[in-house]
């Protein structure tokens, strides 16, 4: 187990490697002056893609312990819906609204759309977890048709697709910096490890050991709400990031999130990276979107994960 | 002592408890019996403080139960639920470990460990503590569950039906267990009589939502009481020393 940890991190520096020297523009022997590529587009996107990768895969653990069900994450849940059609509200009536309050609609009526969910989720019966995800993505469509009647108003019909197809090309020095957000919510969710842990074991455990369970799921969720929102206004959504990551986590280490927060976090940060480096890599010079890429990985190591027999031991 | 008194319960337009009123007495095991559906596990909840009541008052140990903080509650009373459907993969350790959160909070400490470690001795867990509770037999998974519960170190442990769909020799390991303890009070919810018989002190009786009787195990597992409870002819028989209840 302790290899396979070493090999995650060496995995990941190598990657980070990789994403500053690839792209469009050579930069050894590029005409552009190297240092201020990297500054100005490299290390910024590369901090994108981990910061927007780390920040799904936490809020889809937090989602999948909160509701007791492995196949959920916030793409399903219409999370990110949620946060569009507070985008679009502020478009509507402030047009000219700073990037920050347009940001906090996002993230409030983010957490209004998955609170929504998560009191649905109470009404669903447990039998089949299959059932669950079914309801969320109706949910989710529904979310998502009134935040396209609510672009179409504002003739905003084209942002639906950039917030829905997360993509790094576009990340600059000075217009992603909001994602640091996600680092320090995800340093207050390490703070509440054990909490969502508990959650998982259901709410008669959770109150049982003493937790206040309405408190403690309203956090996670406001978590949740601002990570997803920050990611959909600064570099769009990826799907299947939420769903993924913390499956593979919890296959191989188990669900002690107190351990496993950082291997999480770790993952999907690298996983979001890998998929955009390997977007600029297949059709170069030009890009493929790291959404879709990771949406192709992502559904193979899904139906792997769905199949392997689990390790009985773990450390 | 747990004192209920004139308790009432309705969900959905449904009256389940209905003027329920008892005392249970510090010590020992505690069953509570009734027929389906009679509001055994909704009692135990509303004893629990996980369902608020629409009137009366639940008072343990002269503390009124609902005006207790979730935190001092859970330092009073444990509580095992009724199915372990979808269990988080955690090692039985961590799970245990769990158990005393209410105590540590996150910070374990030397007495913590003492506690953990003498959960899994008592439900004899030593060479099970790295495993993955979900890779256990239901009545192993089981223990587990009852040792976190025992690792609250409260006086007392609420538990609903341990010993639904466990076999003849993981119910006798469970409830040998459960009657080996010190400065515990176990109340647990039955539905196997003749184990009620066997290892419980007390006996709660519940039907239709109300209270039926309530006394010690001697004076409530008769023919007579369990026939008038269960309304079907129900007999108690001696068989080597050990009682059984069947059917006349």
């Amino acid at each position: 187990m302790r290899g396979l940890t070493v090999a995650a991190v060496l995995g990941f520096v190598l990657l980070i490697g990789a994403s500053l020297l690839i792209g469009a523009t050579n930069i050894v022997n590029g005409d552009l002056d190297a240092g201020l590529l990297l500054a100005v587009s490299r290390f910024p996107r590369t901090c994108a893609a981990i910061l927007a990768g780390a920040g799904l895969a936490l809020s889809g653990v937090v989602i999948q312990q909160t509701v007791q069900n492995r196949l959920v994450e916030p793409g399903l849940v219409g999370t990110p819906e949620a946060a569009m059609i507070g985008l679009l509200a502020v478009t509507m009536i402030a047009p000219g609204a700073a990037l920050i309050i347009k940001m906090s609609a996002a993230t409030v009526s983010a957490l209004i759309g998955t609170c929504g969910f998560f009191l649905l989720a109470r009404l669903v019966p447990r039998k089949d977890p299959m059932l669950l995800p079914l309801v969320g993505l109706i949910y989710a469509g529904v979310l998502s048709s009134i935040a396209l009647y609510a672009a179409w108003l504002t003739d905003l019909v084209q942002y639906i697709g950039v917030w829905q197809s997360g993509e790094f090309s576009g990340v600059l020095k000075g217009r992603y910096e909001l994602l640091w957000l996600v680092a320090g919510v995800a340093g207050a969710l390490y703070l509440l490890a054990d909490r969502i842990t508990i959650l998982g074991l259901g709410e008669d455990y959770a109150r049982s050991l003493g937790l206040n369970y309405r408190q403690t799921v309203y956090l996670g969720l406001a978590i949740v709400a601002v990570c997803v929102s920050v990611i959909v206004v600064t570099v769009g959504s990826l799907p299947f990031v939420g769903l993924v990551v913390p499956n593979i986590v919890s296959r191989i280490w188990g669900d002690n999130l107190r351990q496993n927060l950082p291997k999480i976090a770790l993952l999907g940060g690298g996983f979001v990276l890998a998929s955009d480096v390997i977007g600029r890599i297949v059709r170069w010079p030009y890009e493929i979107p790291a959404a879709t890429i990771f949406a192709m990985i992502g559904a193979v190591i899904f139906l792997w994960l769905l199949n392997i027999p689990r390790s009985s031991k773990h450390g | 002592m747990i004192r209920v008194n004139d308790v009432n319960l309705s969900r959905g337009g449904v009256e389940i408890l209905r003027q329920v009123s008892l005392e249970i007495p510090k010590g020992g095991i505690v069953a509570i019996v009734g027929p389906n559906g009679a509001g055994k596990s909704s009692l135990l909840h509303v004893i629990a403080g996980l369902v608020q009541p629409d009137s009366g008052q639940v008072t343990i140990d002269g503390q009124d139960l609902h005006q207790l903080g979730e935190q001092a509650r859970a330092r009073v009373l444990a509580f095992l639920t009724q199915n372990q459907g979808a269990v988080p993969r955690l090692t039985v350790r961590d799970l245990v470990a769990f158990g005393r959160w209410p105590h540590h909070r996150g910070r374990l400490k030397a007495e913590d460990h003492a506690a953990i470690a003498d959960a899994l001795s008592r439900f004899d867990l030593e060479t099970l503590a790295q495993r993955d509770i979900e890779t256990l037999s239901g009545g192993q998974k089981q223990r587990a569950f009852v040792a976190m519960c025992y690792a609250q170190t409260t006086p007392w442990m609420l538990l609903d039906e341990p010993l639904a769909a466990l076999d003849p020799k993981y119910t006798r390991d469970i409830m040998e267990r459960l009657q080996g303890l010190e400065d515990r009070t176990v109340l647990l919810v039955l539905h196997d009589l003749s184990i009620a018989a066997n290892y419980a002190d007390w006996v709660v009786a519940v039907k239709d939502g109300c209270v039926h009787s309530v006394g010690p195990c001697q004076d409530m597992i008769t023919s007579e009481r369990l026939t008038d409870l269960y309304d079907v002819p129900l007999e108690l028989a001696e068989v080597n020393g050990k009682s059984a209840v069947i059917w006349r």
